[in-house]
């Protein structure tokens, strides 16, 4: 007979948790990126390096995140794309691998659809931009691969995303 | 606990309408409790051998399974007053003053080699009918749970006529973890979630295990080469081989009733679609074609069509398709979002996730009406799987920042929670009937 306290307990702590979460204002996920260089890079003009992967502001941004049961690309992604793009022209030898995700509302095979939608249009974006489809491989692992494991927007937001992931850098 | 402070919990037990029975990491939540379950007193099984008596005792696990079903209401242990060992020996007017429509007893013999052998009888208590004289089982001590489920199973079938599914087991996946440290596990474990076995182990993903119709392989996806690909494992020996691994999606593998072939969800990179392959000759048959995501295929008791999910009309709805293919017609028609539907044996019935908003619970379609009936309470409800004689169901839930598995009658009445294990706990699949010895 000890369940009626701890079943109060857990109510109250979920509830009071959920209202943590929900108060939480929507924001954007704060961008993975620190500048650490000054120059503008993107347009495909050979000026990148390999290294320029682990230096370049915009190249080091490799996580394009979604809003809900969307799977298009925000405006402010563009740049990352053109500049992931430019660099997969210029080495013809680099691969990328675009992992999909989802957060955790709704069922598991369900997801692993929606997050290969996800890579597919991440996929279509870098294509249009010049990267060839041979360098581009999509693996959707639904919402197996959550970063936050919180119940709510704040950070569901952060588990509806791609990942570029290079597997050959040239 | 001062008698006082039980007493309020005890109130406040019985406010909410709630009662819970723990045992050894399981919990049993009966919820609204139901005044139409049958009573019945299983009195505990004595040991008549000359050897140390057994640690389990087979009465327990009868009483625990009967209640689980949500058909029967067990008289509690401590509320079992006398204790016959025979037919013969059960004075039938305490049980009536108990109130008590059914009484079990049994005792636990020497087998010889080690064995035990377990006798058990049924009765009427109203008109002292036997219903069970002579049911007998012998094996391991090792064994005696399952000889344990399978004598609840004969009682089950004589007052209900539906074969007993309590000597079944389940399968689960187990993730324990973070980031790149992630540790999956496949297991099965005896249907009350006792006795649980590692099937296979992968720091990916593993997911959506389905059980072949006799019991002995498990297919089920898994990330371990780099993207999802499709296996099919004997449980037995731990052989397993890839069935698919295609470009994009392979998931939500699913056995025909025969068990020769497999249905599938196939992206070939593009948008996953229903494929059918036939084990023996690796034949693939597509049978759905659309552009949308349908996934999830479940098969018809008679194999003749296929169940499945589909976001062809905006959100996942369920459809059912021939077999031999074609377009499919909707059949979920309430509930914003229909999902991962689990067929009933008879085909009468589909359970299914269906999501509203930010909740998701696990919903049970009844085909003839047409109308679904809500049976759990969780925020997060999902992937429901039938017992192979549909008195209950297997789902997951989510609880704080930990998913974990329940099994509810069917009525939604009985509820219990299966810990497993550490970690998260997802992704059940009910096995189907269990030959003895498997």
């Amino acid at each position: 007979m000890k369940l009626p306290v701890r079943f109060l307990l857990t109510t109250v702590v979920a509830t009071a948790a959920l209202a943590a979460c929900s108060s939480n204002k929507p924001k954007p996920p704060p961008p993975p990126v620190e500048q650490t260089t000054t120059t503008t890079q993107g347009s495909g003009n050979g000026r990148y390096t390999v290294e320029s992967l682990d230096t370049d502001a915009c190249l080091r941004q490799r996580v394009i995140y979604f809003d809900l049961d969307k799977t298009d690309i925000h405006s402010e992604f563009q740049a990352a794309i053109a500049c992931h793009a430019a660099y997969l022209r210029q080495f013809p030898g680099a691969r990328v691998t675009l992992e999909g995700n989802c957060d955790e509302r709704g069922t598991r095979e369900y997801n692993l659809g929606l997050g290969e939608r996800r890579g597919n249009s991440v996929q279509g974006a870098l294509g249009g931009a010049g990267a060839s489809t041979g360098q581009l491989n999509v693996v959707s692992y639904g919402e197996e691969r959550p970063v936050c494991r919180e119940h709510g927007e704040s950070c569901w937001q952060k588990n509806r995303r791609v990942e570029i992931v290079y597997t050959a850098k040239q | 606990m001062p008698q006082r402070i039980f007493h309020w919990l005890a109130a406040f037990a019985l406010a909410f309408c709630t009662m819970q029975v723990s045992a050894q990491g399981l919990t049993l939540d009966i919820v609204n409790g139901n005044a139409s379950a049958i009573p019945i007193v299983t009195v505990p099984f004595a040991y008549q051998g000359s050897s140390t008596p057994p640690e389990t005792d087979i009465g327990d696990i009868v009483r625990a399974d009967l209640n689980r079903c949500g058909q029967f209401r067990s008289l509690a242990k401590d509320q079992v007053v006398e204790f016959p060992a025979r037919g013969s020996d059960i004075k039938f007017p305490t049980w009536r003053l108990l109130k008590q429509d059914y009484i079990v007893v049994g005792r636990v013999l020497d087998a010889g080699a080690g064995e035990v052998r377990v006798e058990a009888e049924l009765y009427t208590v109203g008109d002292q009918k036997p219903l069970l004289t002579n049911l007998a089982i012998s094996g391991q001590r090792s064994a005696m749970r399952g000889i344990a489920h399978q004598v609840a199973d004969a009682v089950y079938e004589k007052i209900t006529g539906v074969r007993g599914a309590f000597f079944t087991r389940i399968a689960y996946v187990t993730a324990k973890g973070s980031g790149n440290n992630m540790a999956y596990n496949l297991m099965i474990a005896d249907s009350d979630g006792y006795g649980p076995q590692t099937v296979v182990s992968s720091r990916q993903p593993l997911m959506s295990p389905a059980w072949s119709p006799d019991g002995r392989r498990l297919a089920y996806v898994s990330f371990e080469r780099g993207n999802s690909a499709i296996y099919v494992q004997d449980i037995a020996t731990g052989a397993r081989e890839v069935v698919s691994a295609n470009k994009g999606i392979n998931g939500a593998p699913a056995f025909s009733p025969d068990g020769g072939r497999l249905a599938l969800a196939l992206s070939h990179g593009v948008n996953p679609d229903i494929y059918v392959l036939d084990l023996g000759s690796r034949k693939l048959t597509q049978i759905t074609r659309h552009f949308a995501i349908d996934t999830e295929p479940t098969w018809s008791p008679d194999g003749s069509s296929i169940v499945f999910t589909s976001d062809r009309s905006g959100k996942p709805q369920l459809y059912e398709v021939s077999a031999a293919g074609g377009d499919g017609n909707r059949i979920t028609f309430s509930g914003e979002y229909n999902a991962k539907p689990s067929v009933s044996y008879d085909g009468k019935k589909i359970a299914m996730s269906q999501g509203s908003g930010n909740v998701y619970h696990i919903a049970v379609l009844d085909r003839a009406s047409g109308t679904a009936t809500t049976i759990s309470t969780g925020s997060f409800d999902e992937s429901p799987s039938f017992a192979p004689n549909a008195s209950m169901i297997l789902y997951a839930a989510t609880e704080g920042s930990r998913d974990v598995l329940y099994s509810v009658s069917a009525d939604g009445r009985v509820r219990q929670r299966l810990v497993l294990a550490d970690g998260d706990v997802r992704s059940p699949a009910w096995s189907p009937y269990r030959q003895r010895g498997q």
